[in-house]
């Protein structure tokens, strides 16, 4: 008898347990809900105001008083070079800091200051960035009210966020991997290159389209640091016929970026550059998707080859 | 290890200078920048200079407020400074420490409009007085009611929106209404996009609150505007092209600039801008919802540019009620 009333208080756990499952994965799910219908109801609505107005012709036309003449070519093109900048310069610098610190660096005090300092970094608004970089960069360095200026700062902006992602997938990898590959006379560098930071590299991704997602919306260092509203030409392009065939001047050109643009036309009177703002904010968020697109296949292809 | 980022740096800017240089076919641009008031107007005649001269003069507008504007222009950053009040007396000696001078130039009037609800029947007009006790700071919090302003409108709660205090246009009200810049009473409804503003006031029946006529004229089917009885007068006078243009709706409407570097009035690109500006400033002014200047304004504008005539005519402060004509007159300080 004993057995059997056992057996029921048993069952009677497990039937709680389950409804305790259940009932974690309703909140679950609500929460991921609440995300996923917030940001489907603003970009159904954007599509819908935008829509009439996505064509070729907006997309290669440069801004005009006329909403129905103004395009985004400037701006989306500005704002893909910045990107281009950005991603350039914070991953690796972001990458190697954060292999140093969890691969070099000493355990000490000097390192756990560092390490609370780039993980506060990460909360610190954007507009502070913009206002080092137009003292650093547009100023002391010379480089002016430019894309690589933008770049820059942008990349400053992210760094934290790829650093700290990059730590984080250090962490993940078992430690019997370090051991093996110094225990066969592997040097620390051979260890990092060959090991660390390929196996860590679908982690750092995740980081890096955190980072530019973020930086490709970001309008208040941008301003900041003197980008144009009104440019109605293209920098020379970075490829030439003859030689030397590269040209670096499109970094020190003048520029705008698509949320600059965006915000312009939303405070414009007439209800037409509304639906211009909508439509540009509709290829914005296209250009995310399309950027995280190419890391989500590169995590995924990297990710194939790793075995352990 | 900054040294070394330093340095790196500047290596790399000067090589990307270097190749820059290599690459670089006769450019010339014009640089404009500052108030995102005048922003439209130079926008239009930006984009239809450079229609005209297909592209081998190239124009760049940038909107870092009047006062962001300035401080570049000063810099020698820029040759032509967008400007809705004129330069101040601290910028003014920004400028003349740089060596900096200028030719300051009316382009337009930027009018401000009251609008109330269309559905507030109450108001017919209303005196700068009246205005001036909704909005003076002493009002905080006390002056709630529509009643408490004047006995005989109803006892409603007052409900004002108006433009944030970083905006040139509360700049203006302020120093206008209340006769001081930027004293006003805080607990209002404050957007920096005026399309906000449009929204709040088209929704609510007790609302008032003032803003640019442009965002009046796009939104007349959802707002009134109230006419508006200046100080000494007795006549209320309705905002409207004829009104703003003959100077009789007062004191809410205000001429806005463009500075020009003398510097770079010597560059030809620069000179045939300007001269562009101008000339077609009639027409691309009203096209982007802006009140043009009258003919014998822009008449003298051009000889005065013409002429080189440095200097403001402000002497360093903004004042309510200026004649144009009289402005261009002025002996200009520097």
């Amino acid at each position: 008898m004993a057995y059997a009333r056992d057996l029921t208080a048993i069952r009677g756990l497990i039937a709680s347990h389950k409804r305790w499952d259940r009932v974690f994965a309703v909140c679950g799910l609500l929460a991921l809900m609440l995300g996923v219908l917030t940001f489907t109801a603003l970009f159904v609505d954007m599509a819908i105001d935008g829509f009439p107005r996505l064509s070729w012709d907006f997309l290669t036309s440069f801004p005009s008083r006329k909403p129905a003449q103004a395009g985004i070519l400037s701006a989306w093109v500005g704002t893909a070079m910045v990107m281009l900048v950005t991603a350039f310069v914070a991953v690796p610098l972001g990458v190697a800091a954060g292999v140093y610190l969890e691969e070099y660096a000493p355990k000490n005090w000097v390192t756990d200051i560092i390490e609370i300092n780039i993980t506060n970094l990460a909360g610190v608004p954007s507009i502070v960035y913009g206002l080092l970089a137009l003292g650093l960069f547009v100023y002391q360095f010379g480089l002016g009210h430019s894309v690589l200026a933008a770049g820059l700062t942008l990349a400053l902006l992210i760094l934290p966020v790829v650093i700290v992602a990059t730590r984080e997938a250090i962490r993940s990898i078992p430690q019997g991997i370090r051991e093996g590959a110094y225990a066969l006379g592997g040097t620390q560098w051979q260890v990092c290159s060959d090991h660390i930071i390929p196996y860590s590299m679908p982690g750092i991704l995740t980081g890096v389209i955190i980072g530019m997602a973020r930086a490709i919306g970001e309008t208040a260092p941008i301003i900041t640091i003197g980008a144009l509203t009104f440019i109605a030409f293209l920098p020379a392009p970075p490829v030439m016929a003859q030689a030397p065939f590269v040209n670096f001047e499109w970094l020190f050109s003048g520029f705008t970026v698509m949320p600059i643009q965006m915000f312009n036309w939303t405070s414009r009177p007439e209800a037409a550059f509304l639906q211009n703002a909508a439509a540009a904010g509709f290829v914005l968020v296209l250009m995310t998707l399309a950027m995280n697109g190419l890391a989500i296949y590169l995590r995924y292809r990297i990710r194939r080859n790793i075995k352990w | 290890m900054v040294m070394k980022l330093k340095s790196g740096l500047r290596a790399l800017a000067l090589a990307g200078a270097a190749l820059a240089v290599q690459g670089a076919y006769a450019q010339q641009i014009v640089k404009i920048d500052g108030s995102s008031t005048v922003y439209p107007i130079s926008e239009a005649v930006a984009e239809e200079f450079q229609k005209m001269k297909k592209g081998a003069i190239k124009v760049t507008v940038g909107i870092s407020g009047t006062g962001g504007g300035f401080k570049k222009f000063c810099r020698g950053e820029t040759d032509v400074s967008d400007a809705s009040r004129p330069i101040s007396a601290k910028e003014m000696a920004a400028c003349a420490q740089a060596g900096i001078k200028y030719v300051e130039l009316p382009v337009a009037f930027d009018a401000l409009t009251v609008v109330i609800n269309p559905k507030n029947t109450w108001i017919k007009e209303l005196k700068v007085e009246e205005l001036k006790k909704m909005w003076e700071p002493g009002a905080q919090g006390k002056i709630t009611k529509w009643n408490q302003v004047n006995p005989s409108w109803p006892d409603a709660p007052l409900k004002l929106f108006g433009p944030g205090a970083d905006s040139g246009t509360f700049d203006y009200f302020t120093d206008a209404i209340n006769g001081k810049e930027k004293a006003s009473r805080g607990d209002f409804t404050a957007s920096e996009d005026d399309n906000v503003l449009v929204q709040g006031v088209s929704r609510d029946v007790n609302a008032i609150g003032y803003f640019g006529l442009a965002y009046y004229v796009e939104n007349k089917g959802k707002l009134k505007a109230a006419p508006i009885v200046n100080k000494g007068s007795s006549k209320a006078v309705s905002p409207s092209l004829e009104t703003v243009m003959d100077g009789t709706y007062q004191p809410l409407a205000r001429p806005i600039f463009i500075y020009v570097s003398d510097k770079s009035m010597n560059k030809p690109e620069v000179k045939a801008f300007v001269e562009y500006y101008i000339k077609n400033a009639p027409k691309l002014v009203k096209e982007v919802g802006y009140v043009p200047l009258g003919k014998q304004h822009y008449d003298q504008a051009a000889k005065n540019f013409a002429a080189k005539k440095l200097g403001t005519g402000f002497g360093g402060k903004s004042e309510v009620g200026i004649k144009v004509e009289e402005l261009l007159a002025r002996e200009g300080k520097l």
